[in-house]
């Protein structure tokens, strides 16, 4: 038998931003086993719901994370709203969805970014990265902020787009999905870029299905099931077909990512061209009283909120479970037997969000 | 401009962040910010590092993290707390988990606020510790002048 050896591996790493550790234990250059231990990122946060105003809140859970910041305020607020029944306008749907889905370009672009940087590929890096700015200019057009923007609100939203913000929108979709075309083409049919990427980690349907794997990662392995197809904001009123693929390796998680991309493209035109004038946000008097459970397609998958009120300001219980706690199993299992060299871009194609799992 | 602070190289530490000023942080490294223009290099070594950009709180797990890296990393060194969090704790200040700013332990040289800091504010605050960076190189260097030299 090989001589076993432990290689510590973060919490301060150059692959990844986000401080998280393992413990592999490898057998020659082949790891046997990865033992996550997290809390670096810790805030304790959900307890800041026992101190806040439910309404104040909202501000905390757009900080839960800076890059699925917009979802995790709307989850939180359709939350409230359906314990307090309070009638969202329509209008304020179809903006939810159309930021919501903004976010989703922008997490994706910067996972793809993040890919190419772990395999060493500068410019692609720089490229998607590049193209990702575009959609913050349009977060900083139409909220005023970049990557937080706070405009969620219980109720509906605080911010309007007029006719012009939209029609910039969408003509910044249709440019970005021109560009587009030649990085995704060199994330799938790049020679080298395949050669990191096809056959690593792969995760068996009934495997990912098993360890609870979501998200991109669940629909790379061929289950196609999508959150946004439960009907949340605007989306029963739109077309949303989940983005799947079948071989269940990195490549296919890149792909369905990159799949999701054009359907997010697809989807804020879709809601471009329905949205209905009117009010953008309902009043809402009183506290809640009661509890709720609700799921969301965040960018990295499904999460879970639940809300518990009393009737008081201040809520009883704000619980969240966000898409990377459901992924890590997963990705300690993928990490078995792979080659040390190749563990930063295995954890990478979970699409790592330490901060939301940590909160 | 002293030797190192034409070509300083960057660290960046994520104390307890929300990812909002992490990931503006490296949107600065990307062409449209683009902080390399000055020279800055970002490198994942503290050995090699002049620069340390700390963004969020500092929590207790994340606490020695930062003491070891800030001690790893030779003198002169300045240090950037990047978002409000990094200056005093932010929003999440009142958090059983958060002890305060960056500078509740290691000292800060020069804070840059926003939630999430925008990257031109980052390249602000860079630009500034880059002028710190070359005082304190200064000072090292007229402390390390022999005595007799001194006299003379």
């Amino acid at each position: 038998m090989a001589k076993r050896s432990i290689v510590p591996f973060g919490p301060q790493h150059p692959v990844l931003p986000e401080p998280v550790h393992l413990d592999l234990v490898l057998e020659d250059e082949t790891v046997v086993e990865a033992v996550p231990s997290i809390g670096f990122v810790h805030r304790g946060l959900e307890k800041l719901v026992e101190m806040k105003d439910f309404k104040e809140y909202v501000y905390i859970a757009e900080r839960v994370c800076g890059i699925c910041s917009f979802g995790h305020g709307m989850g939180y607020c359709q939350s409230v709203e359906r314990i307090m029944n309070a009638e969202v306008p329509a209008r304020a749907n179809y903006l939810r969805t159309i930021w919501m889905e903004m976010s989703r370009v922008h997490s994706h672009l910067l996972w793809l970014g993040l890919l190419a940087d772990a395999m060493g590929f500068e410019s692609l890096f720089m490229e998607s990265w590049r193209l990702r700015e575009k959609i913050l200019d349009m977060f900083d057009l139409t909220t005023g902020g970049r990557v937080i923007f706070s405009v969620n609100c219980i109720g509906g939203v605080l911010k309007d787009m007029d006719s012009a913000m939209l029609s910039a929108i969408r003509s910044t979709v249709d440019s970005m999905e021109k560009e587009l075309r030649p990085i995704a083409d060199s994330f799938l049919r790049d020679f080298t870029v395949g050669s990191r990427l096809r056959g690593m980690g792969v995760l068996k349907p009934e495997q990912a299905v098993q360890l609870g794997a979501v998200g991109p990662m669940l629909r790379a392995s061929g289950v196609s099931y999508d959150a946004r197809a439960l009907g949340y904001a605007a989306y029963p009123e739109l077309e949303v077909e989940p983005v799947t693929a079948d071989e269940g390796d990195s490549y296919a998680r890149c792909q369905v990512r990159i799949g999701e991309l054009y359907q997010s493209f697809s989807l804020i035109r879709q809601a471009i061209e329905k949205i209905p004038q009117g009010p953008i946000s309902a009043p809402v008097k009183g506290n809640p009283s009661g509890e709720h459970f609700m799921r969301i397609e965040q960018p990295r998958g499904e999460a879970i909120y639940y809300v518990k009120a009393n009737g008081t300001k201040f809520l009883d219980r704000f619980r969240l479970r966000t898409p990377t706690t459901s992924n890590i199993p997963p990705m300690l299992e993928l990490l078995k037997g792979c080659q040390l060299a190749d563990v930063p871009l295995l954890i990478l194609t979970i699409d790592p969000c330490i901060s939301c799992t940590e909160r | 401009m002293g030797k190192l602070a034409k070509s300083p190289w960057l660290l960046h530490y994520d104390g307890s962040s929300c990812n909002g000023c992490d990931i503006e942080v490296l949107a600065c490294l990307t062409p449209v910010y683009d902080i390399e223009r000055f020279g800055i290099f970002n490198t994942g070594d503290p050995f090699q590092a002049d620069i340390l950009l700390i963004t969020g709180g500092i929590n207790s797990q994340s606490e020695s993290v930062v003491k070891q890296i800030y001690s790893q990393m030779p003198d002169p060194k300045v240090v950037v707390a990047v978002g409000i969090c990094a200056c005093t704790g932010g929003v999440f200040k009142s958090c059983y988990n958060i002890k305060g700013g960056a500078d509740t332990v290691i000292p800060v040289d020069v804070y840059v606020p926003g939630c999430a800091a925008r990257p031109q504010a980052i390249i602000d605050g860079v630009v500034q510790a880059l002028e710190i960076l070359r005082k304190k190189q200064e000072n090292r260097e007229i402390a390390a002048l022999p005595k007799a030299a001194g006299k003379a």
